[in-house]
């Protein structure tokens, strides 16, 4: 865990101050809105449709159990008792009153946590894969370098401006829990010759123009990073679109000059800038490194595991969906799914985030993590430790063994908390998770991700969801379109639209038949959504999606 | 030709919770039912400006579209439903409210 400095400690305690005294005066009538709207945006407070809303950033989706204690109590004494994970790695509190807002801060400032950076355009929270420093396929770990990208962006005065909102993600590994080829640049780490590098990727993103992003360069050496990704920003800072917001991000920018113009541009800003960067960085990236030591991992027996695994239905059914290989002998990583059937995706209750607290303090080395997915993971935990977690667990309704699965949806707040939504999310995954639930076909059909927005922006991920859902208001009734064939993983590929929508009677029903549809097609059991949609194509789909089109199109032409 | 001007109701947040909130004659209240429901269009740009008017509790105040039925304004938009109603995942927000203020 990153040790934070006094320094990190006197510029929180500094800004919360700044802050607090803005909200007074905005109180007091001294300060209009206009006024005050981009001071509140700058500390991560919005207005939404029915109360304010506090954005908080989780570095790299990491905690630790003082940290998730800390969120569990500002949600029980600032709002209703509850948070919303979401899928950049924050927490979202969405009942905060105005006046409490800077207490809120200084409560999270004792744990070296804020909002900030959390809203604006400018570099925000960095992310990265959320098996980082444990996960058995890893290079390395992730976190250190997302640590000092976050000391760099953070307060960047060259970067408080920038043309458009920047999202930065970074993973460790080949295989991509990171989406990194979703963001404004995706870091990859990886090995050549035995020297640790990075592949940057830049210009993808989602919202209303998603895209893939490209490889701008294969391998930059860890000691010229820093001064790149400066040298990117920089250029994007120029060239990025200020005169039309929907082409300002740097998708747009790579799209619109072409990767290979960017590039040229890049090398050359970098060429100017590289002196600058003496060394520090590497310094720092070092003493960061030193801080994100792996923990010492015990020796146990693991005859308590396969007991338990043998002998216990329930665990061994959460075994196989919840647990991923872990780099130590004898440990496993624990994802804690925060998607019980007809619960709101991404929500934790304070008693639940507590007692995750309890488990990561007791049997998880302190350290928790944040995904993307809206999960909580328990990266580090001993086998034998694992019935005792998931009997604790199960009591909070937290043992739900659907990671990966059907009902394991991303779903954006939507139209129930969210002010630019046109359609609500958290309605139409609660449905779809039940109504599996219920068919007792969840783990049939495997590994299958359904990613809902409650508008374009794409917040809830649509675009790469195998199935993606997408919420619109058509003439003033919610309407549903459906994409498939997205994948957020280092195959990246952005869903293609499957027809008309659906009203929200009918988009569960369609979800249904599209389910059904594949369990026929598939060539056999091991083949999974995914892959039986590349193989085919979308017209057995789309038949399934719309039955009665043929006919009609057929009647139109009769 | 204008179109003629549909019924309509001021709506805005408070400033201090941030609740949607709803013009009457005589002030505020959370309540649609309790709106004051304006029927005519210079009445309802001087509601609109005095909304405008009051930055130190009212937050984006602006004129939402309602339809009347038996003198009780109702949301023509799903939108202003469930600004009127809250969320629909939890007893929240209004709904809430409502429960406390019956009790
Ligand atoms: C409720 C308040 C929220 C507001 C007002 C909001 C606003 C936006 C806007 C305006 C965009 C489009 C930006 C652009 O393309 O330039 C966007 C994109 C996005 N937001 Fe949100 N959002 C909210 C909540 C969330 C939540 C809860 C999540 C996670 C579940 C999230 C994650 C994202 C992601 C992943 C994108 C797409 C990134 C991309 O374009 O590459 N946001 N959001
Ligand atoms: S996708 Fe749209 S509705 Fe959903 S959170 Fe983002 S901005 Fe709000």
């Amino acid at each position: 865990m990153y040790h934070y400095t006094e320094f990190d400690a006197d510029f929180l305690a500094q800004r919360n101050a700044q802050f607090r005294a803005q909200v007074e005066r905005r109180i007091d009538g001294s300060l209009t809105e206009d006024e005050f709207k981009p001071l509140r945006l700058m500390n991560g407070l919005y207005l939404q449709l029915h109360a304010y809303m506090l954005r908080v950033a989780i570095p790299y989706g990491t905690l630790n159990s003082r940290q998730m204690d800390q969120l569990a109590m500002i949600a029980e004494k600032w709002d209703k008792g509850y948070g919303h994970f979401t899928t950049r790695q924050n927490i979202q509190y969405n009942w905060p009153e105005l006046r409490d807002v800077p207490d809120m801060l200084d409560a999270l400032a004792e744990v070296n946590m804020h909002a900030i950076q959390t809203s604006g355009n400018t570099i925000r929270n960095v992310t990265a894969d959320h098996f980082a420093g444990a996960a058995a396929d890893e290079v390395a770990d992730p976190r250190p370098v997302a640590e000092l990208i976050r000391q760099w962006s953070t307060d960047h005065p060259e970067f408080q401006f920038l043309p458009r909102k920047f999202k930065v993600a970074v993973t460790g590994a080949a295989a991509d829990r990171a989406v990194i080829k979703a963001h404004d640049i995706g870091l990859r780490i990886v090995e050549r010759d035995g020297a640790i590098g990075y592949e940057v990727i830049v210009g993808g993103g989602l919202g209303r123009t998603p895209m893939i992003g490209k490889v701008l360069y294969d391998f930059v050496a860890e000691e010229d990073l820093l001064p790149t990704l400066e040298a990117i920003v920089s250029v994007y800072n120029l060239l990025g679109r200020r005169d039309n917001k929907y082409k300002a991000r740097i998708k747009i920018t790579v799209h619109e000059n072409g990767i290979d113009d960017i590039r040229a541009r890049v090398d050359e800003r970098y060429a100017l800038i590289r002196p600058q960067f003496t060394g520090v960085d590497q310094q720092m990236l070092a003493r960061i490194k030193a801080d994100f030591a792996a923990p010492e991992f015990k020796v146990g027996d693991e005859a308590p595991y396969r007991s338990a695994y043998q002998n216990d239905a329930m665990f061994r059914s959460w075994a196989d969906t919840n647990l991923s290989a872990h780099r130590a002998p004898g440990y496993a990583i624990v994802s804690i799914s925060l998607k019980a059937h007809g619960k709101t995706p991404g929500d934790a209750s304070a008693r639940q985030m507590r007692l995750m607290a309890a488990l990561a303090r007791r049997y998880g080395h302190d350290e928790l993590r944040i995904s993307h997915e809206q999960n909580v993971i328990l990266p580090h935990v001993h086998k034998s430790d694992l019935p005792s977690v998931f009997s604790a667990l199960r009591a909070e309704g937290l043992g739900t063994a659907n990671i990966g699965l059907i009902s394991d949806i991303i779903a954006c707040p939507g139209m129930d908390y969210c002010a630019l939504a046109t359609a609500r999310s958290i309605p139409i995954a609660q449905e779809i998770a039940t109504r599996f639930d219920e068919l007792k076909l969840e783990h049939d059909v495997g590994p299958l991700k359904i990613k809902i927005s409650g508008c374009i922006n794409a917040c809830g991920h649509h675009h790469v969801g195998h199935i993606g859902i997408l919420g619109l208001d058509r003439a003033g009734v919610e309407n549903y379109q459906i994409t498939l064939g997205g994948d957020g993983t280092e195959d990246a590929a952005i869903g293609t639209r499957a027809g008309p929508g659906f009203s929200a009677d009918e988009i569960i029903p369609a979800v249904e038949r599209l389910v059904l549809a594949y369990l026929d097609l598939r060539s056999e059991p091991a083949e999974t959504f995914l892959q039986t949609y590349r193989r085919l194509g979308m017209a057995p789909f789309k038949a399934a999606l719309y039955p009665d089109a043929e006919t009609k199109d057929r009647a139109d032409a009769a | 030709m204008p179109k003629p001007f549909t019924p309509k109701v001021m709506t805005a947040n408070a400033l201090l919770e941030g609740d949607v909130i709803y013009m009457t004659a005589t002030g505020w209240t959370r309540h649609l039912e309790e709106a004051e429901v304006l029927t005519d269009e210079a009445d309802a740009d001087l509601r609109l400006i005095e909304a405008q008017s009051q930055p130190g509790s009212v937050v984006g105040a602006y004129l939402a579209e309602v339809t009347v039925q038996d003198g009780v304004p109702h949301p023509t938009h799903f939108r202003e439903d469930f600004r009127a109603t809250g969320p629909s995942n939890y007893h929240h927000g209004k709904q809430a409210a409502a429960t406390e203020e019956r009790f």
